[in-house]
C-alpha cells in the first residue's frame, strides 16, 4: 500500500499554518521589505538601509528605545516583587476557602478594558483628582499637586496593568510547591529570607520566567498607558512607531522601528532565559 | 539517666476538638521512643508541638531541661523527618545535607567535610552530586535522616517515614533505622500506626488513642500485659470474648477467676486487675495462645471445642478461622506449620485449649443505656 496523504494531520494543522502564515509571517516579511526600502533623493523607492541609519543618528530615537527597554525591565521586576508575596499569601497562607475568592478579586479589574482602568488612575491622580481633593481637605497640601504625567505614575500604571499576567503563572507554580518543603527548611533552621531564596524562588523559577516574559512583552508593546499617564516627557518607543505610521506617513521608517523593537524583545528574553538557565519550551508549558 | 525530652500535661485544642488531651511522658537520652496509634489519634499533632509548628494550648514541653514555649521550629534543638521526607528537589544530595549547617553560618570547608562524613555514616559515600530524584526509596530515607542528624539535634522526630516504602524495603529499613539509632546514640521519637514498626525498633512505646496515652511500656509488656482493652485490641492480634465472672479464689498466692461465656464454656483465668464476681468482662486471647489438640495429660488447661470454618494459609502466620459449636462466635487460632496439623480440614470438630496465664480480662465499660435500665424502683 502506498503511503497516502494523512488527511487528519492536514485538517488539523492547516488552520494553525494559515493563521501563522497570514497573520504573522507575511506581515513580518512585508514589514521587513518595507524597512529596507526608502526614497532616494530623486523621490524613487529603492533598496536602502537609511531607515536603520536614521535610528542610530538621531539621539531621540535610540534614547527612547533604550529608555523603553530599561523601563520595561524595571516594570517586570517591580511586578514580580509586588506579585510574589500576593501569590504566596493566596496559595499558602490564607485558608483554602478564600483562595478562589481572592484570586477572583485580583482578576476582577481585568474585566474592564485597559483604557477604563487607566482613566480610573487618572481620575485619582490628576491635579483636580480624588487624592488631591482629600489632601487639600485635610490640609496636607496647600496647592494641588500634579501627580500624573511623570515616570513614577507611568511605571505604576504599567505595573498595575501587568500584575495579573504575573500572578496567574505564580499561583500555579506556588500551588505545586509542597508545604512540607517550606516546613522542612524552617525546621532545619531556615528563616524567611533563606527559605524564599533557596526553596520558594528556585521552585517557582519556570513560573517566574514565563510571567516575566509575558509582562515584559506586554509592557514593551504597550501604547496606551505610557501615552496617557507618562505625558509629554514620557516617551515610549511604540509612540515613535505610531508617529511614523500615522503622523509622518513614513511607513518604511515605522517598519524599521517595529523591526528593531522585535529584535530588542527577542534579545532581552533570550538573555533572561540564559541568565536563569531556563528553556523557552519548558517555561511556556 | 538524663532526660532529653519531657512533655508535661500537654493539651492541644482546635476550636471544640481536643486533639491531644493531657499527655505526659519523658524520653531518656539515647532511647528509641515510639508513639503508636490509629490515624487521627493526635500523634502528628503531638509531634508538631514538640517540633514547634504548633503551640500547645496548655502544658509544657522541655528539651534538655529548657522550656520550649514560644521558641519557633528553626530555633529548637529538634529536627523532624517528614512523612514524605521533604527532600529539596531543587538541590543535590550534598546541598540538601548542607542546608542546615549553612543556615548556622558554618564555614564552607567544615560543611564539606561534615557532609562527606555524614554521607559515609548513612552508607552513601560520594553521593554529594547526585540529584534527589535519582535516589531509590531507601536512599532518600537515609538522606533525609542525614540532613537532620548533621545538626546534632537533641531529639530526632520521625513522622511515619517508612509509610511510603514497599513492604520488603520497609522491613529492611526498620532494622537499618534501629541500627543507625544505636550507632549515633541520638534520641529518636518515632510515630507510626504500624505496630510492627513500633515493637521492633523501640525501647519504649506509648499507645495513643483519642488524644490520650493508654499505656507507656516496653514492647514486650505492651504485648503480654496490656493495661487497657484498647491496647489489647490494637497491639498484636487478639480474640475478644464476652464472659461473666462467677467466682474468685486464691490459688498459691495468685487470684484466679472462674468465668463463664455466653456459649456455656467455663474457664479459669489469672486475674491481673481488679474484678468482682458478677462483672461482665471482655476476655482477650491471642491466636498463638490457643493450643490445638492439647495433650490429654496437661492439667489445668481451659479446654473447649471448635468447628473449623476455614484455613487462612499465610506461611508462618497461618491461621484457623473457627466457630464455637452452635454459635456464631468467631475465633482465630494460629496454625503452626509443623505438619502436625495437616489433617485438619474445614468442617472438623477440634479440641483447643489455653492456659489460665494467657487470658487477659477487662471489665466491660458500662453502656449508658444499660445503666439507665438497672435503675430499680
Amino acid at each position: 500500500m502506498k503511503p497516502g496523504i494523512r488527511w487528519g494531520l492536514v485538517i488539523f494543522i492547516s488552520p494553525v499554518l494559515a493563521w501563522l502564515t497570514l497573520l504573522i509571517v507575511l506581515p513580518q516579511v512585508d514589514m521587513f521589505i518595507m524597512a529596507i526600502r526608502a526614497e532616494n533623493p530623486l523621490g524613487e523607492m529603492g533598496f536602502s538601509l537609511g531607515n536603520f541609519k536614521l535610528f542610530f543618528l538621531e539621539p531621540i530615537y535610540w534614547r527612547t528605545f533604550a529608555r523603553t527597554a530599561i523601563f520595561s525591565v524595571l516594570v517586570t521586576f517591580l511586578t514580580f516583587l509586588i506579585t510574589m508575596p500576593v501569590a504566596f499569601y493566596i496559595t499558602k497562607v490564607v485558608s483554602p476557602k478564600f483562595q478562589g475568592f481572592l484570586a477572583v478579586l485580583v482578576l476582577m479589574p481585568f474585566w474592564v478594558s485597559e483604557l477604563v482602568r487607566v482613566y480610573g488612575w487618572m481620575i485619582l491622580l490628576r491635579e483636580s483628582g480624588v487624592i488631591n481633593h482629600f489632601l487639600l481637605k485635610f490640609g496636607v497640601l496647600e496647592q494641588p499637586m500634579e501627580m500624573l504625567y511623570n515616570d513614577v505614575a507611568m511605571v505604576m500604571g504599567l505595573v498595575y496593568t501587568s500584575m495579573l499576567f504575573m500572578l496567574v503563572p505564580l499561583l500555579s507554580a506556588l500551588e505545586s510547591l509542597d508545604n512540607n518543603l517550606i516546613e522542612a527548611a524552617y525546621d532545619l533552621g531556615g528563616n524567611v529570607w533563606s527559605i524564599a531564596m533557596r526553596i520558594v524562588i528556585p521552585h517557582c523559577l519556570p513560573g517566574i520566567v514565563s510571567g516575566s516574559i509575558v509582562v515584559f512583552m506586554l509592557t514593551l508593546g504597550n501604547y496606551l498607558t505610557p501615552n496617557l499617564m507618562g505625558g509629554k516627557n514620557g516617551l515610549w518607543f511604540t509612540e515613535q512607531i505610531y508617529n511614523q505610521f500615522i503622523a509622518s506617513f513614513n511607513w518604511n521608517q515605522g517598519s524599521a522601528f517595529g523591526f528593531l523593537l522585535l529584535i530588542l524583545s527577542s534579545g532581552i528574553i533570550w538573555l533572561g532565559l540564559k541568565l536563569t538557565h531556563q528553556r523557552l519550551g519548558k517555561v511556556v508549558q | 539517666m538524663q532526660t532529653d525530652l519531657s512533655v508535661v500535661r500537654v493539651m492541644k485544642k482546635f476550636q471544640d476538638f481536643t486533639a491531644v488531651d493531657c499527655v505526659s511522658f519523658d524520653v531518656e537520652k539515647g532511647k528509641f521512643f515510639s508513639i503508636l496509634g490509629p490515624s487521627g489519634c493526635g500523634k502528628t499533632t503531638l509531634l508538631r508541638m514538640i517540633s514547634g509548628f504548633f503551640e500547645p494550648t496548655s502544658g509544657t514541653i522541655e528539651i534538655n531541661g529548657r522550656n520550649m514555649a514560644g521558641i519557633p521550629p528553626n530555633k529548637r534543638p529538634v529536627n523532624l523527618i517528614f512523612q514524605n521526607l521533604a527532600l529539596f528537589p531543587m538541590m543535590n544530595v550534598g546541598q540538601n545535607i548542607a542546608f542546615g549547617l549553612e543556615r548556622q553560618g558554618e564555614k564552607r570547608h567544615v560543611i564539606q567535610t561534615k557532609t562527606a562524613q555524614m554521607l559515609e555514616r548513612v552508607g552513601l559515600p560520594g553521593f554529594e552530586k547526585k540529584k534527589v530524584d535519582q535516589l531509590s526509596g531507601g536512599q532518600r530515607q537515609r538522606v533525609a535522616i542525614a540532613r537532620s542528624l548533621i545538626l546534632e539535634p537533641a531529639v530526632l522526630l520521625l513522622d511515619e517515614p517508612l509509610g511510603a516504602l514497599d513492604l520488603k524495603l520497609r522491613e529492611q529499613m526498620k532494622i537499618e533505622l534501629k541500627i543507625l539509632q544505636t550507632q549515633v546514640g541520638t534520641t529518636f521519637v518515632y510515630i507510626t500506626h504500624d505496630q510492627s514498626e513500633a515493637l521492633v525498633m523501640s525501647d519504649h512505646v506509648a499507645v495513643m488513642n483519642k488524644g490520650r496515652f493508654e499505656q507507656v511500656d516496653t514492647p514486650r509488656n505492651l504485648y503480654s500485659k496490656p493495661s487497657t482493652p484498647f491496647v489489647a485490641r490494637f497491639v498484636g492480634e487478639n480474640n475478644q470474648w464476652d464472659a461473666r465472672v462467677i467466682s474468685l479464689e486464691e490459688h498459691q498466692g495468685r487470684q484466679v477467676a472462674a468465668i463463664m461465656t455466653p456459649e456455656g464454656n467455663q474457664f479459669e483465668a489469672l486475674v491481673q486487675g481488679q474484678l468482682t464476681p458478677g462483672d461482665e468482662i471482655d476476655l482477650f486471647l491471642r491466636p498463638e495462645a490457643i493450643v490445638l489438640e492439647p495433650d490429654a495429660a496437661i492439667e489445668g488447661l481451659n479446654r473447649f471445642f471448635i468447628i473449623v470454618r476455614s484455613i487462612l494459609f499465610d506461611g508462618a502466620n497461618s491461621r484457623i478461622l473457627a466457630l464455637l459449636p452452635e454459635s456464631d462466635r468467631e475465633i482465630q487460632i494460629s496454625l503452626p506449620q509443623t505438619r502436625q496439623f495437616d489433617h485438619i480440614a474445614p468442617g472438623d470438630r477440634v479440641e483447643a485449649g489455653w492456659s489460665p496465664e494467657s487470658g487477659m480480662m477487662f471489665v466491660k465499660e458500662k453502656n449508658m443505656y444499660k445503666d439507665a435500665g438497672t435503675v430499680t424502683p
